[in-house]
């Protein structure tokens, strides 16, 4: 099955390859995540067609470039795994004769850990996991990790926390004080034990509950910040937190890609999203932030207000950035998730 | 003899499809399995039995001297076998009587009552899934049903629980029980149910020494296609259970999704595949052996 689709895709490809040579960038990325006005505008001013292919996990779109003969132009990958798409070669760096419009980018978001100075990527969205709560149900300080690790009475048994190994993780680690790949065999022993301890507590492990937190299925949980603000349009008694023991910020950033057929025109597309307006539309389809200074007033109005969206100063020091922990500390970080879910 | 020759020409290009789409990939999670994790996903081409060793030890995280049976995986093993069972017996007790009603229909009804029993099919798994969560949650139409007529003064928790787990796997895999029961069923001499009335057998003998063993092809045919597929379910135990403990087509996803052990993965994989052509073995010794034994 699988070497089937694989050569019925590759025939697919070859022929948007042959039709390239005219005007052609083919964008892969996450689905649901690209607003089509963005590809329509792009074709408008410059005549180039994009051709628009989606992946569903960072692994798939690793693992299907690796392999060759995609045909694909742009790739947008997350900031933990950027560093191994770098070191592996498949990126090239950005032609700054085409993409003049760098200086968009808000400073904070350039010299980034995974990209120093953004030689090879820009920012596409970026966001934050925390804690949202049901404030009817618990009035406390929604900005803590504890009331999903050692829960309050009201909130037990009505937790939904995402199936995000590496969120997941990551927040518990910060908590009990260490840094996202510690090698501290008592930080993560501590980690295991609040873990297990917690789980009785939870009511489930979802990924997709904007409606049954509007709803009222759960009262609180682990979840991104632009789902948060979508449960709370539905339902104005839910409030976001920021761990202030540090919480876990991912940003998906665009790239071309080594061996692009149509590099100028991809160099040209990344250019065309750098300017505030379009990442603007970027932020109002996807519901997260874009990372390009100005595009503030092309926001929705719900979205440029939204507390979801712009992290109150007194909690930035708290984010943290992912990090891809060496095979050995990963493999403990699954067998205590698979210890969590047996 | 040789037109003999010629009909086997005939299912080649089927086999030639078989072997390259089926064998080919299972060919390459062997091959993965005895390999070693690369960095971010994929394999290094060294030998390796560590995913193996994985599957069924675990080092303890604290004292990497200490080894152990990995009874997580054992029991994410067990779970999804347990469920498997727990759905095939579902199904085979509701999808009897269903099927019987259906075979002693006049015959220009049946197909009415077939067509109704695929309908299920036109709809993406997905989306009746997700219809049948509208159905159980908390403030959803059986709760808030049952609280206006007062039956009830609080929602029951259907969701997320066992019970709705194996309501969506029973819906989903009744109509694969229903239609091979049917078949055989169809294929029935009602005769022979009439000679036993004659002999003056009970309903329960007639039922248990008549019918039963003449519908036994069915129930290993339902059998087979209900719990087999029910092994690698992964869809309905994770949106209807909630996703709080994890089945085997979840365990192996973790490792080539964050876990990043592709040859654990494999391995997992694998041992998934000899559970299952196990099964079918003992089931078909267990069960189809006796019908040789007596036929014989």
């Amino acid at each position: 099955m699988k070497t089937l689709t694989g050569w019925a895709s590759a025939v697919l490809l070859g022929s948007t390859a042959l039709a390239s040579a005219e005007g052609v960038v083919n964008l892969y990325n996450w689905g649901n995540y690209t607003h089509p006005e963005i590809l329509e505008r792009f074709t408008a001013e410059t005549g180039i067609q994009v051709t628009l292919t989606d992946f569903d996990s960072n692994d798939t779109a690793l693992a299907r470039i690796r392999q060759g003969g995609h045909g694909f132009d742009i790739v947008v990958p997350s900031d933990t795994y950027i560093q191994t798409w770098i070191t592996e070669g498949l990126f090239q760096p950005l032609d700054r004769d085409i993409v003049t419009n760098m200086d968009n980018i808000a400073p904070q978001w350039v010299d980034v850990p995974f990209d120093p100075g953004r030689e090879y990527t820009v920012p596409w969205a970026w966001g934050t996991t925390g804690v949202i709560v049901d404030t009817s149900v618990y009035s406390g300080d929604p900005n803590n990790i504890e009331l999903i690790i050692d829960p309050p009475a009201e909130l037990q048994g009505r937790i939904n926390v995402i199936p995000e190994m590496s969120d997941v993780m990551a927040m518990t680690i910060y908590y009990h004080g260490g840094e996202r790949c510690t090698t501290d065999r008592d930080i993560l022993r501590a980690v295991r034990d609040s873990l297990i301890s917690a789980k009785p507590h939870w009511l489930a492990l979802d990924y997709g509950a904007v409606d049954s937190y509007a709803a009222g299925d759960f009262a609180a949980g682990i979840y991104w910040n632009g789902a948060s603000m979508r449960v709370r349009l539905l339902n104005d008694n839910f409030a976001y937190g920021y761990p202030e023991t540090g919480y876990p910020i991912w940003m998906d950033n665009a790239a071309v890609l080594a061996d692009a057929p149509n590099r100028d025109n991809a160099m040209k597309f990344i250019n065309f999203v750098l300017q505030p307006e379009i990442a603007a539309l970027i932020s109002n389809f996807a519901r997260y932030s874009n990372g390009i200074t100005g595009s503030e007033e092309f926001l929705d109005a719900e979205m440029r207000d939204a507390p979801e969206i712009n992290v109150p100063a007194e909690f930035v020091e708290a984010g943290r950035w992912g990090q891809a922990c060496p095979q050995d500390i990963n493999d403990i970080h699954t067998q205590i998730w698979t210890e969590l879910m047996q | 003899m040789r037109g003999h020759g010629w009909k086997w020409l005939l299912c080649t290009p089927a086999l030639i499809v078989l072997l390259l789409a089926a064998s080919g990939p299972l060919l390459i999670v062997a091959v993965y399995s005895f390999l070693s994790p690369g960095n971010m996903g994929g394999v290094v081409w060294e030998f390796s039995t560590e995913g193996w060793f994985r599957v069924f030890f675990r080092r303890d995280i604290f004292e990497p001297d200490l080894v152990e049976w990995n009874a997580a995986h054992l029991q994410v093993f067990w779970r999804s076998i347990w469920l498997s069972l727990q759905t095939t017996f579902i199904c085979a007790v509701l999808g009897f009587p269903t099927a019987w009603f259906i075979a002693t229909r006049p015959p220009h009804t049946r197909t009415i009552w077939l067509f109704l029993i695929t309908i299920p099919f036109w709809t993406n798994l997905l989306i009746r899934t997700f219809a049948i969560q509208e159905m159980i949650r908390n403030n959803g139409t059986i709760n808030t049903v049952l609280m206006q007529l007062g039956l009830i003064d609080s929602p029951i928790q259907m969701m997320f629980t066992e019970f709705a787990v194996l309501l969506g796997m029973a819906y989903v895999f009744l109509p694969l029980m229903v239609l091979p029961l049917y078949a055989a069923m169809e294929k029935m001499d009602f005769r022979l149910v009439e000679a036993g009335y004659d002999l003056y057998a009970s309903r329960l003998n007639v039922l248990w020494h008549v019918i039963l063993p003449q519908v036994k092809p069915g129930f290993i045919a339902g059998s087979i296609l209900v719990f087999i597929p029910a092994i690698g379910a992964y869809v309905t135990p994770r949106l209807l259970g909630g996703g709080r403990t994890m089945m085997l087509g979840n365990l192996i996803a973790l490792q080539f999704g964050q876990g990043r052990n592709w040859p654990l993965g494999a391995a997992l994989a694998m041992l998934m595949l000899v559970v299952v052509v196990g099964a079918l073995i003992l089931y078909l010794r267990v069960v189809g052996g006796n019908d040789e034994a007596r036929r014989g």
